[in-house]
């Protein structure tokens, strides 16, 4: 039995920040991938949940008129992976979701629980950085619009207000045209395990070897996943050529500042973060259509 | 304590059910329908031990409240043996010597079963992948696996 003292049931969003407003203690479950287990090993006790899974619109993936797309926050991994929109436009989001625990678990988390709980080894966040993803939070004045880099305030920390609701992740057509991506997760095991790190690199080619657009993300790297600017500009309006991924690599690791834990040593994940974005940014490359010369 | 009224199918059973909201979907799978082939092990989403399918996908039931169950499809390994013969699943993982000590079974097989009932063909690689979420320690993955790729043989 979890330690629950108190359950509700939320209709509309609406209703969820109603709860929210009268319930100061309370807390939003959708998956519970993250927060029963928490429940379970103690970590949160005499839960007030209020559930978000009665609310078919954060559910819906679609695309908008102006061509942004839109994720609802109760999405499950397994429904992100397989949606034809995903699947065509942003296929590099599909590859990181399809990493997430197992096939369980990615029928129950969702994309919205991967982002509010804040972690660093989030096998979404890090893809959603590099598509410079917004959030839409809803709550009792209205919505806000949040850029995901600036939503990560710290370890376990986001930038949600006890009385909103994220309600959608949104993705422009200028972040996902034309751009080609690859996600590695290093772990120990293929499935089922937590990533030592995460790594993501999406370009943009021109003339099939010129990189017009780069962006490097990682995870685990940090206390929160982040972005690697300094090694963005370095490639940016570069040819592409084995020198220039050398190059990505060395200046990759100079913006991070992973740490020992049991899982790895900060030295360990040092050298995954140079090898990984070279081997992300190879694969990405082939991917948005370069070809070498 | 909170209880609600729920009510969804079991293995092609309606059942009306008080729940606690403190349950899971294991618990009262176990303790209230008796439906014990539906396996505790690491009650936290890792080893797929508690896998069942609801309306037609596997969850580990373990980290599924109970409450949620209400309306839904739900079917565990107890539905799978009808009218005295194993399904084609099972059948699979008795002829290929896919059973050790049998505590991950059922979960293999529930997911192999959905698999099954998808219609869809698999590589050797995507069986593995959608088998991926169940642990057996008897480490007796070889011949889980060619029980699945047996089953979803037509």
């Amino acid at each position: 039995m979890y330690d629950i003292v108190n359950y509700e049931e939320a209709r509309s969003v609406r209703e969820a920040i109603e709860l929210l407003r009268a319930n100061p203690g309370a807390r939003l479950i959708a998956g519970g991938s993250d927060l029963l287990i928490k429940m379970y090993n103690g970590k949160i006790t005499e839960a007030e949940l209020i559930s978000l899974r009665g609310i078919p619109s954060l559910k819906e993936i679609k695309m908008e008129a102006d061509g942004t797309i839109r994720i609802g926050s109760g999405a499950t991994f397994s429904r992100i992976f397989s949606h034809p929109v995903i699947q065509e436009h942003v296929p590099v989001l599909a590859e990181a979701v399809s990493k997430v625990g197992g096939p369980q678990i990615r029928n129950i988390g969702t994309i919205g629980g991967n982002i509010c709980n804040g972690v660093t080894s989030s096998d979404s966040a890090s893809t959603l950085l590099a598509l410079n993803a917004g959030l839409r939070l809803e709550g009792p004045d209205g919505t806000r619009l949040v850029d995901v880099q600036d939503f990560y305030l710290g370890p376990g920390k986001v930038d949600l207000r006890h009385e909103e609701v994220l309600t959608d992740i949104l993705i422009t057509r200028e972040n996902y045209q034309g751009f080609g991506g690859h996600y590695i997760k290093f772990a120990m095991r293929n499935a089922m395990d937590i990533a030592t790190l995460g790594c993501v690199a999406v370009c943009k080619i021109k003339d099939q070897k010129v990189i017009a657009d780069f962006r490097l993300a990682l995870g685990v790297a940090a206390p929160t996943p982040m972005r690697c600017p300094r090694t963005e500009e370095a490639v940016r309006g570069r040819v592409f050529s084995e020198e220039l991924l050398l190059e990505a690599g060395r200046t990759a690791v100079t913006e991070v500042n992973p740490r020992t834990s049991w899982r790895a040593t900060r030295e360990f994940r040092l050298q995954l973060v140079e090898e990984l974005s070279k081997r992300a940014f190879r694969q990405a490359f082939i991917n948005a259509g370069g070809v070498f010369s | 304590m909170i209880v609600k009224k729920i009510s969804f199918q079991v293995n092609d059973r309606k059942v009306a059910l008080e729940v606690d909201v403190r349950a899971s979907l294991l618990d009262i799978l176990r303790d209230s329908l008796h439906l014990t082939g539906v396996k505790k092990g690491c009650s936290v989403g890792e080893c797929g031990a508690c896998t069942v399918l609801i309306d037609g996908e596997p969850y580990d039931s373990c980290i599924y409240l109970a409450v949620w169950a209400d309306g839904k499809d739900i079917n565990t390994i107890e539905g799978e043996y009808k009218e005295g013969k194993l399904s084609k699943v099972q059948q699979a993982f008795v002829d290929e010597g896919a059973v050790q000590c049998g505590f991950c079974t059922p979960g293999f097989i529930m997911s192999t079963t959905a698999m099954a009932q998808s219609g869809r063909k698999f590589t050797p690689a995507e069986i593995k992948r959608e088998l991926s979420g169940h642990m057996c320690r008897c480490t007796g993955y070889q011949n889980i696996i060619k029980a699945a790729q047996k089953a979803l043989e037509d």
